[in-house]
């Protein structure tokens, strides 16, 4: 299935990329397995999807936890905890 | 309700003001936020923020009687001294107008999809996220002990 993904902030810069959309691997159904799915391309990607900082997950705009199921179409986001306000 | 996710600077006084039109209103309670020391870009995640901000606003309205209520976020490049949000609450009586806009502000900084980044002469540095800020939102869940922060 194909999902749209978005990068943000200094997760962004270090992916070198805001967002792409992806032929997802069969297999790869929760936001958990995408950031397996991420973390298994190496490089910047698997620095950033090790687990070393905290990286935060929205699903369709709304924050979501790794458990959380994807379908084709879906809106994922990764970013790190929010700085606002 | 007014909800705003914008570059453009307000005018806090306009907005409060705007909120104290219906007679039933007692009190206008307010937050601005101001950049402290170093200049800096703010990013935000466009759609979401607006969502999660509305969300954060309906949670509020639940808790506490609000008549009405203005949140304006700024993003993008902001310098010492410039305003970067703003949070009033319009309520019949000062409880519920200073209760709603502390708890708005306390959720917004933990929830709303934005990212601090500081310009200083060493370079940029994206701003860390604090430990007392999600302290300070988990205050207003029934297993915390109520606290004040600074």
């Amino acid at each position: 299935m194909k999902v749209k993904l978005l990068f943000f902030a200094g997760l962004r810069e270090q992916l070198g990329s805001s967002g792409e959309e992806i032929e997802l691997p069969a297999g790869v159904t929760t936001l958990a397995g995408i950031r397996e799915h991420l973390k298994s391309r190496g490089g910047n990607y698997e620095s950033v999807f090790s687990g070393k900082a905290l990286v935060r997950m929205a699903l369709n705009q709304e924050m979501a936890q790794p458990t959380a199921p994807v379908k084709p179409g879906d809106e994922v986001a990764f970013f790190p905890p929010v700085t606002g306000g | 309700m007014k909800i705003s996710v914008q570059h453009e600077d307000f005018d806090a006084g306009a907005e409060m003001r705007a909120l104290s039109r219906d007679p039933r209103v007692g009190a206008v309670a307010s937050f601005v936020g101001v950049v402290r020391e170093v200049p800096m870009t703010l990013e935000h995640y466009t759609g979401m923020t607006e969502r999660e901000i509305g969300k954060i606003v309906e949670e509020a309205k639940g808790r506490w009687r609000m008549m009405d209520c203005s949140v304006i976020h700024r993003y993008g490049e902001l310098k010492p001294t410039d305003q970067i949000v703003l949070v009033a609450v319009a309520s019949a009586h000062r409880g519920d107008a200073f209760a709603a806009c502390e708890f708005i502000m306390d959720y917004l900084k933990t929830r709303a999809p934005f990212w601090k980044k500081e310009r200083t002469a060493e370079g940029t540095r994206w701003v860390e996220a604090r430990a007392s800020d999600d302290a300070a939102a988990d205050r207003w869940t029934e297993k915390a002990e109520p606290k004040r922060f600074g």
